[in-house]
C-alpha cells in the first residue's frame, strides 16, 4: 500500500504511475455478490433446498438408516462426478464414463473367473485396462483435435458393443459368473463394498471413499500447480500452451483420471454384487455430468470446483431415494432431474454474467 | 557473427546479438508465408516489425517464440542456431512472448495468470503445494512496479482493462527473466492514453536492458521507442533501417504500402470522400528521405 499514495515518482523511473484506483472506478464488490460468484454456492443452496423439501414431504427420510441409504446413493453418482467435473473443468467431458464402469467389472470379473486367478489379478488388470481407454480417449483427442464429443461418442459405442459382445462369447450369458467364493474377494470387497456402524447406522464406504476423493481433488485443483493447468488448460488452452503450460499431458491425464473412477465404481459394483450385468452403465455417463454440471462446472471449462459437485451428487441421491420415501412413482426421478439440470445451469449463467460484469 | 550487424546498425557494434534470423522462412505446404527475413535483437535496443495485416509478422514472432518453425534459412539464439519445438524451449532461452490475445485465461486470478506455468510451490513431493501468499504478494509488487494496483488479486483477469491485462502480461514476462521480450501488437486495441502506457513500459524494458521485438502496424508508436524498423511486405523484407536512416514520414509511405496508394492516387481521386491531397507521389518513395512539403497545399 505504499506505492499508492506517492505523489510524485522520480522523473527517471520510467514505469510512472500509471492509472490509479483513485479515479474510483475500481469499486470494490460487494461481498455477498463475491460470495455467490463461487461456483459451489448455487448448488450448496440447492442441495439445503432439496433436503428440507423431502424432509417435510417424506418423513421416513428422517431416519438415520434412510439418511445413510441415500448417501451411498448419492456416492456411486459422486465418486464418478469428481473426475468427470475435473475434465469439465479442463475443457473436455466423456460420454464413455458410463459404460466404461461396466467394462471394468466385467474385465476384472472375467479375468478372475475364467482363468481362476486370485480376484486381485482381475482388479489390477482392470486398472489397467480403465486408464489404458481412458489414455486412449486423451491421446486420440490431442492427436486429431476432434471434439471430445466425437471422441468419446465413439468410444463409448465401441466399449457398449464390447460389453455385450465379449461377455456372451466369454460365459455365454449377458452377466458374467459369480466370483464371490474365489480368492482375495473377501478381502477386496472390504475394500471396496463394506459396511461400518455409525451410531447404529450402516454405512457404505463408499460414501467415506466419496468425501475422501471430494477433498482430495479440491485439494488438488485448488493448491497444486496440476490444478491450475487444469484451469488454464479449459479456460484458454492456446494461452496456457503459450506459456508453458503441458496442455497434452493435462488433458491425457484428466481422461485418465475418469478412467480411474470409472474402476473404482466398476469394482465396487462387482464386489458388492458379485456379478455383473454387461448391458448396464448406458445413460449413466450424463448422470455424471449432469451431476457436474449442477455443481456449478461451466460445460465449456475454465470455471468449476470439486466440492459442487459432491452437493450435485447428493441432490440425485436426495431425489432419487426421496421420491422413494415419499411414496411418489419412480418415474418421476427423471423429470425432477432435468429441472435441476436447468435451474442449475441458469443459476450458473446468471451468477457468472453478474459476478465477472466489468 | 556481428558483420551484418555492424553494416546496418553502428550503435549496437559492441553488444552481440541475442536473437538473429539469417533469411529465415517459413511455408505452409505450398504456401510461402514468409521469406528471407534477416532480424537482429540486440540487448537494449528495440526492433520493430510493421508490417499491413496478412505481411507475415505473425508468422515471424511465432518462429522466435516456438510456436512454429522455420523452414528455410537460420535461427540463431546467442550465436547458435536452435529450432525450437515448444514455446516452453524459447522461453527457457530467455524469449518471452506477450501475444496479441495476451496469452491470460480470462476467468482466472490475475495471480494465477501472472504464474500460470511457473508456478511457485513449497514443501515436499507428495504435498508439494502452490506458495500462494508468495505468489500473490509477488504479482502484487510487480504489478505495482508497473503503477497497477489492484486491490485485490483474486479477481478474474477478464475484468481488467485492456491495458491493464497489456501490462500484466508485460510485468509476467520480465518478472520471469525474459531477455528477448516479443510484443505482438501490444497498442492495437488500446485507447490513446493505454497506448502511451504500453509504450512507456516498453521504453522502461529497454532501460532494463532487454531486446524487444516490437510488432505493429502503428508507425507513429513504433518510431516513438524503435532503435531499428524492419518492414514486412507480402512475406518479404521490404525495409531495415537503423533509426538514423529514416524518417517517420518514410516509415509510414512503407507501411502503408504507400508504392500502392500512389499508384492508386488517380483511382482515389475519383471516389468522393477520399482525400488524396496528402498521400505521396510515386516519386516521393525513391527518394532516400522523403521531402515533406511537396503537398499541393
Amino acid at each position: 500500500m505504499s506505492m499508492t499514495q506517492q505523489a510524485t515518482p522520480a522523473a527517471d523511473t520510467p514505469p510512472a504511475p500509471g492509472p490509479k484506483q483513485s479515479d474510483g472506478r475500481t469499486r470494490q464488490r460487494p461481498p455477498a455478490l463475491r460470495l455467490l460468484a463461487r461456483p459451489e454456492v448455487g448448488v450448496f443452496l440447492g442441495a439445503v433446498a432439496v433436503l428440507v423439501f423431502f424432509l417435510f414431504a417424506a418423513p421416513p427420510v428422517r431416519d438415520g438408516s434412510s439418511m445413510a441409504n441415500i448417501l451411498y446413493q448419492s456416492s456411486t453418482i459422486g465418486i464418478m462426478a469428481l473426475p468427470v467435473a475435473l475434465l469439465m473443468i479442463g475443457g473436455e467431458f466423456d460420454l464413455s464414463a458410463g459404460v466404461a464402469v461396466v467394462t471394468s467389472a466385467l474385465t476384472a470379473s472375467m479375468l478372475s473367473y475364467q482363468l481362476t486367478l486370485n480376484v486381485w489379478v482381475g482388479v489390477i488388470v482392470a486398472l489397467l485396462v480403465s486408464l489404458g481407454i481412458g489414455a486412449f480417449n486423451g491421446w486420440l483427442l490431442v492427436k486429431t483435435g476432434l471434439p471430445s464429443f466425437l471422441v468419446t461418442l465413439g468410444t463409448f459405442l465401441i466399449l457398449q458393443g464390447v460389453n455385450l459382445a465379449v461377455t456372451k462369447l466369454v460365459t455365454g450369458n449377458v452377466a458374467t459368473d459369480d466370483i464371490s467364493d474365489m480368492d482375495g474377494f473377501t478381502q477386496a470387497q472390504k475394500l471396496f463394498a463394506s459396511t461400518f456402524q455409525v451410531g447404529g447406522v450402516n454405512v457404505k464406504i463408499t460414501v467415506v471413499w466419496w468425501l475422501v476423493f471430494a477433498a482430495l481433488a479440491t485439494w488438488v485443483l485448488l493448491r497444486t500447480k496440476y490444478g491450475n493447468w487444469i484451469f488454464a488448460v479449459g479456460g484458454n488452452k492456446e494461452s496456457a500452451r503459450a506459456v508453458g503450460v503441458p496442455v497434452t499431458f493435462t488433458k491425457i491425464s484428466l481422461f485418465m483420471l475418469v478412467g480411474f473412477g470409472a474402476w473404482f465404481v466398476g469394482m465396487h459394483q462387482l464386489f458388492s454384487f458379485n456379478t455383473v450385468q454387461s448391458g448396464e452403465g448406458v445413460g449413466q455417463e450424463l448422470i455424471y455430468i449432469a451431476a457436474a454440471v449442477i455443481g456449478g462446472c461451466l460445460l465449456t471449462g475454465g470455471s468449476g470446483s470439486a466440492i459442487g459437485p459432491v452437493f450435485g451428487a447428493f441432490m440425485f441421491g436426495m431425489v432419487q431415494q426421496g421420491i422413494v420415501y415419499a411414496g411418489w412413482n419412480p418415474d418421476w426421478f427423471k423429470a425432477f432431474l432435468g429441472v435441476m439440470l436447468l435451474g442449475a445451469v441458469l443459476i450458473n449463467l446468471w451468477v457468472q454474467r453478474t459476478a465477472t460484469r466489468r | 557473427m556481428t558483420s551484418e550487424a555492424t553494416a546496418t546498425d553502428e550503435a549496437a557494434t559492441q553488444d552481440a546479438a541475442l536473437v538473429e534470423l539469417k533469411g529465415a522462412g517459413k511455408s505452409y505446404g505450398n504456401i510461402r508465408a514468409l521469406h528471407g527475413v534477416d532480424l537482429t535483437v540486440h540487448p537494449g535496443k528495440v526492433t520493430c516489425v510493421l508490417g499491413d495485416n496478412g505481411a507475415g509478422k505473425s508468422t515471424l514472432i511465432k518462429i522466435v517464440s516456438g510456436l512454429h518453425q522455420h523452414t528455410e534459412g537460420d535461427f540463431l539464439v546467442d550465436g547458435a542456431p536452435v529450432r525450437f519445438s515448444t514455446p516452453r524451449e524459447a522461453l527457457d532461452k530467455g524469449i518471452a512472448t506477450v501475444y496479441q490475445d495476451l496469452a491470460v485465461v480470462p476467468l482466472m486470478p490475475v495471480w494465477r495468470n501472472f504464474f500460470l506455468g511457473s508456478e511457485l510451490t513449497k514443501g515436499p513431493w507428495p504435498v508439494r503445494r502452490l506458495d500462494i501468499e508468495k505468489m500473490k504478494k509477488t504479482a502484487d509488487e510487480e504489478l505495482r512496479n508497473m503503477g497497477i494496483v489492484l486491490d485485490d488479486m483474486e479477481q478474474p483477469i477478464g475484468t481488467l482493462s485492456g491495458g491493464q491485462r497489456q501490462c500484466v502480461a508485460i510485468a509476467r514476462a520480465v518478472y520471469f527473466g525474459a531477455r528477448v521480450l516479443i510484443l505482438d501488437e501490444p497498442t492495437a486495441a488500446l485507447g490513446v492514453k493505454q497506448s502511451g502506457v504500453v509504450l512507456k513500459y516498453i521504453a522502461a524494458a529497454r532501460e532494463k536492458g532487454l531486446g524487444v521485438i516490437f510488432i505493429t502496424h502503428n508507425p507513429h508508436h513504433a518510431y516513438m521507442v524503435g532503435d531499428h524498423f524492419s518492414v514486412l511486405r507480402l512475406g518479404t523484407m521490404e525495409l531495415s533501417a537503423s533509426r538514423s536512416e529514416v524518417s517517420l514520414e518514410e516509415l509510414t509511405n512503407h507501411m502503408a504500402g504507400g508504392t500502392e496508394l500512389a499508384s492508386l492516387k488517380h483511382e482515389l481521386a475519383q471516389v468522393r470522400g477520399v482525400d488524396v491531397e496528402e498521400l505521396p507521389e510515386a516519386g516521393d518513395l525513391t527518394a532516400p528521405v522523403a521531402s515533406s512539403s511537396e503537398g499541393k497545399s
